[in-house]
């Protein structure tokens, strides 16, 4: 089964305790009531969607039940890292040998 | 609560039931006094003299206090409080710290799996490592069993306490029983 670290519970958990809840860093427009038509759409409806790393909010739904945020990569499935809602986008390259690399974390 | 309030009668759904086959016992728990606790972290002390039980704070934790009130740590502003004699509600009352307390002693209904087939019969439906190194005594968390939502406590190295949804009771005994004897050697 695919385990998922929960930066509140501090382990893996199984996948199963967890929900998906669409992508992160999405700032809300303010004042979103003086935007127009076009910046409303990118802001409410409009997604990346990438074939590779994603940054996306997770729920640890049947467990703690705290929102974090996650970077997947979508063709492996794979989750580079997690860390707690509010906190700054944790930047993550690819590197040569095809493995990623946390930025600040370098070798 | 109002004065001279009689707490109603509570009739469990599943309080006939009993299961036993060697190395397990499942069997439903008396009724019992519940508090959904929620709290942010400055009000843990204030809250837990009122209870009289140390509110835990690490992740997958519980505590007990001297009466026998349990305390789970259920997330980092969330616990599940559990007394079978005295309404936690009561005490925390008095209470003058920030928090939201709500009573959900009919909510939820609790099962005792004993014996040392317990954690390979949760592990049929439970997703969780409950090996002691993982998930040692005392050991608490919210997940899921089946297709239900439970917490999970492990009180000794062969007993747990598992509680759910009151309408999911029968699902949960179901599921454990079925799964007892599908496992069994
Ligand atoms: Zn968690």
């Amino acid at each position: 089964m695919l385990l998922i670290a929960c930066p509140y519970c501090g382990e893996e958990r199984p996948e199963l305790e967890f929900r998906h809840a669409g992508e992160a860093h999405v700032a809300r427009p303010d004042p979103i009531a003086e935007i127009d038509d076009a910046a409303f759409e990118a802001f409410f409806f409009l997604r990346d969607n990438p074939k590779g790393l994603i940054w996306e909010r997770w729920r640890h739904v049947h467990g703690c039940g705290r929102f974090f945020n996650a970077v997947r990569d979508t063709v492996s499935d794979r989750f580079i890292t997690t860390y707690k809602a509010g906190e700054v986008r944790r930047e993550v390259v690819r590197d040569d040998e095809g493995g990623y690399q946390l930025k600040g974390e370098e070798r | 609560m109002v004065d001279g309030m009689t707490p109603a009668p509570r009739d469990g759904v599943i309080n006939e039931h009993r299961f036993a086959i060697p190395g397990l016992d499942i069997t439903p728990l008396p009724p019992a006094f519940r508090v959904s606790l929620r709290a942010g972290p400055d009000d843990v002390g204030a809250l837990s003299q009122a209870l009289d039980v140390g509110l835990p704070v690490a992740p997958k934790s519980s505590a007990i206090g001297k009466s026998g009130r349990q305390a789970l740590w259920l997330g980092p502003d969330e616990w599940l409080i559990i007394d079978a004699e005295a309404d936690p509600m009561i005490d925390l009352e008095k209470a003058k710290a920030v928090h939201s307390a709500v009573d959900i002693s009919h909510r939820n209904v609790a099962l005792a799996i004993s014996g040392r087939r317990a954690r390979a019969t949760l592990e049929a439906g439970c997703p969780q490592d409950l090996a002691e190194r993982a998930f040692p005594v005392a050991a608490c968390s919210r997940t899921v069993l089946g297709k239900i939502e439970v917490v999970l406590l492990r009180e000794g190295p062969e007993r747990f306490r598992l509680e759910c949804w009151r309408s999911f009771a029968d699902y949960a005994w179901t599921f454990l029983s079925e799964a007892a004897l599908a496992a069994r050697p």
